[in-house]
């Protein structure tokens, strides 16, 4: 618990973009990924600029490109996928160093990696510039029904709870000499699901309880309200705005 | 499976939103009345739900780390949808998933933003509601012990899965950005989401089993399962009042109804599945089904590689297979369904609140 309940996503630091309201990044990020989605494939350029776009919000928030290309990782599956799409999609075919490629399924392929790729770089810098409860306080900023943000921020108060139980539950289950292995031993780890289940469950309801007796009745209060100036929401729709300008341009160039 | 962002073209994400931000809002309103449950007089429910809900979906969130060996060195892990909707009703279990998802989608960049509407409605909408459905149904046509609790999550996981691959083909023929023919993503996408349901629905069935035995109290499918109270009238067992309704209904139907649905699901799914899965089909799939943490993901990127793998071999057969088991699965959902929203309505004058008691 030495972290507090800060993610390891997230990167401390106190740079214009890490300053800006968490609904105002919210937002942003939002109407930048719409913008980079309606975007047509066959413009190539926009992508490029959006991609430096984005590197200069980077660049402005101090996340080191490394960071940033690690994070990008989580992406993968989905660039696997795109690589083989050349090959099962039919169409014209062309060929390039002697295999023959669909030219459809290049343009799907680059379609899925470019847009895939800018809108997982947007999540990710508006997720290591914004602290967790400051994310849960935009969400709730943004109307989105308060029950849903609660349950979500004791989804995420929890999570290490229960990850850590989960863990300790694989500790003793493994200084008793159990080793997983193969389909065998999945009668026994589903057991373990099911105590954690029934732990979390209970610890649901201690929870529960102990907020009613301090006078919980459905709603959280809200302490620090965020609140924006128009500053901070002009220069967080920057971004969203030069890239619409982008996309418009692709669009009639 | 988890969608990234420009998959799925801009109308129809936006379609999925609504329909994801629909679905949420009534779960929102049916997840309180679940919460409430029936052991605690004292709530009336509505504050109750936050952090129930919210455990539960830490649970969802930690489970889905909790890694099954499959075999030599790869594994697979829950998905959860199933688990959610039979351990604590289906309104919560679309809530818990959903903010799962969410949550998933702003802080691991995991599924885009804009497709986050597309990855509700697969995942938790269409996962969760499917396994209920079916598990209902099958509830109600198996007799009432705790075996065919765990049977019937095991079919209902087992469909689940596949069911959500369906809706994932469905939305990516309205509004797929790529142009992979669809018979292509159907078919890869059912048949391996089939083996990635075979892994699920053992698992839920073995993890729904495991709470049952513990606290069956707990379970929400299973609320109907108590044993009817019974009174010592003179030293002879007599059923207290309340419980006639339930030892009234003939058991020869749904015997013949039990047997029907299994025979059908056994013969569609399993016998032309053997029929026509070489070794080779079967070890690649394991393969693809165990990557690591993952698993829903490397099944999809893989998936073309997996209709290739198997194309030659019986793509014919192996499709017939799976159209017979989501034909059968479809049926199931269809038919039990208003047959269970027919036989609540008859019940409905009877007595002001059946879904319990039934």
């Amino acid at each position: 618990m030495g972290a507090g309940h800060s993610h390891r996503l997230y990167r401390h630091g106190h740079s214009p973009v890490h300053d800006l309201p968490p609904h105002c990044k919210l937002a942003a990020v939002f109407l930048f990924v719409v913008v980079v989605v309606s975007t047509p494939r066959e413009a190539m350029w926009p992508f490029a600029l959006y991609a430096v776009l984005l590197a200069g919000v980077a660049g402005a928030a101090r996340i080191p490109a490394g960071y940033l290309l690690k994070r990008l990782l989580i992406e993968i599956p989905f660039v696997a996928f795109a690589l083989l799409m050349p090959f099962v999609v039919p169409g014209e075919q062309v060929h390039v160093l002697g295999l023959s490629l669909s030219e459809n399924g290049l343009w799907g392929a680059w379609n899925v990696l470019a847009k895939g790729t800018l809108g997982v770089a947007a999540s990710v810098i508006l997720a290591s510039t914004t602290e967790l409860r400051a994310l849960l306080l935009g969400l709730q900023r943004l109307r989105l029904p308060s029950i849903l943000v609660q349950i979500a921020s004791f989804m995420i108060r929890y999570g290490d709870v229960i990850t850590d139980e989960m863990r300790r539950m694989s500790i003793a289950r493994r200084s008793r000499g159990f080793e997983a292995r193969g389909v065998r031993s999945w009668g026994v780890l589903a057991k373990s699901a099911g105590a954690l289940f029934i732990r979390s469950y209970e610890r649901g309801e201690r929870v529960h309880l102990a907020m009613v007796s301090r006078g919980y009745a459905g709603a959280m209060p809200v302490i620090d309200e965020v609140t924006a100036t128009r500053a901070q929401w002009t220069r967080a729709v920057s971004l969203p705005a030069a890239a619409l300008a982008v996309c418009v341009l692709g669009w009639t160039l | 499976m988890h969608v990234p962002d420009g998959f799925i073209n801009a109308p129809v994400s936006a379609v999925t939103g609504v329909v994801a931000a629909g679905a949420v809002a009534v779960s929102l309103r049916g997840a309180r009345r679940e919460l409430g449950g029936p052991s605690h007089a004292f709530s009336g429910g509505g504050e109750k739900t936050a952090p129930l809900a919210g455990l539960v979906a830490a649970f969802i969130f930690a489970v889905q780390m909790l890694n099954f060996p499959v075999a030599a060195g790869t594994s697979g892990h829950l998905l959860g949808g199933a688990l959610a909707a039979i351990l604590v009703g289906p309104y919560t279990g679309v809530l818990c998933v959903s903010v799962v998802l969410l949550m998933q989608g702003i802080l691991f960049a995991d599924g885009g933003l804009t497709a986050l509407g597309v990855n509700i409605t697969d995942m938790a909408i269409t996962t969760t509601v499917v396994a209920y459905a079916l598990f209902r149904g099958l509830v109600k046509v198996l007799p009432r012990t705790r075996r065919s609790i765990t049977a019937a999550s095991f079919v209902a996981a087992l469909l689940s899965v596949p069911a959500a691959a369906l809706v994932f083909t469905a939305i990516y023929a309205l509004g797929g950005t790529t142009d992979v023919p669809i018979t292509k993503v159907l078919t890869a996408m059912v048949g391996v989401h089939i083996l990635i349901g075979i892994g699920e629905a053992v698992i839920t069935a073995l993890t729904v089993g495991a709470v049952i035995a513990v606290r069956p109290d707990l379970v929400y499918g299973a609320r109907g399962l108590t044993a009817p109270l019974k009174l010592r009238v003179g030293g002879e067992l007599v059923d207290a009042p309340a419980a006639a309704p339930a030892a009234a209904r003939t058991r020869s139907t749904k015997k013949v109804w039990g047997i029907g649905i299994v025979t059908a699901l056994v013969l569609a799914g399993f016998v032309s599945f053997y029929a026509s899965a070489s070794p080779d089909g079967l070890e690649k799939v394991a393969h693809d089904k165990g990557i690591d943490a993952k698993t829903k993901q490397h099944a999809t990127s893989d998936s073309p590689l997996a209709d290739y793998s198997v194309k030659d071999i019986g793509d014919a057969r192996l499709a017939g297979g799976l159209a017979g088991v989501i034909g059968v699965g479809v049926t199931v959902v269809v038919g039990s369904g208003v047959f269970w929203a027919v036989r609540r309505r008859r019940a409905e004058p009877a007595s002001e609140r059946t879904p319990e008691a039934v």
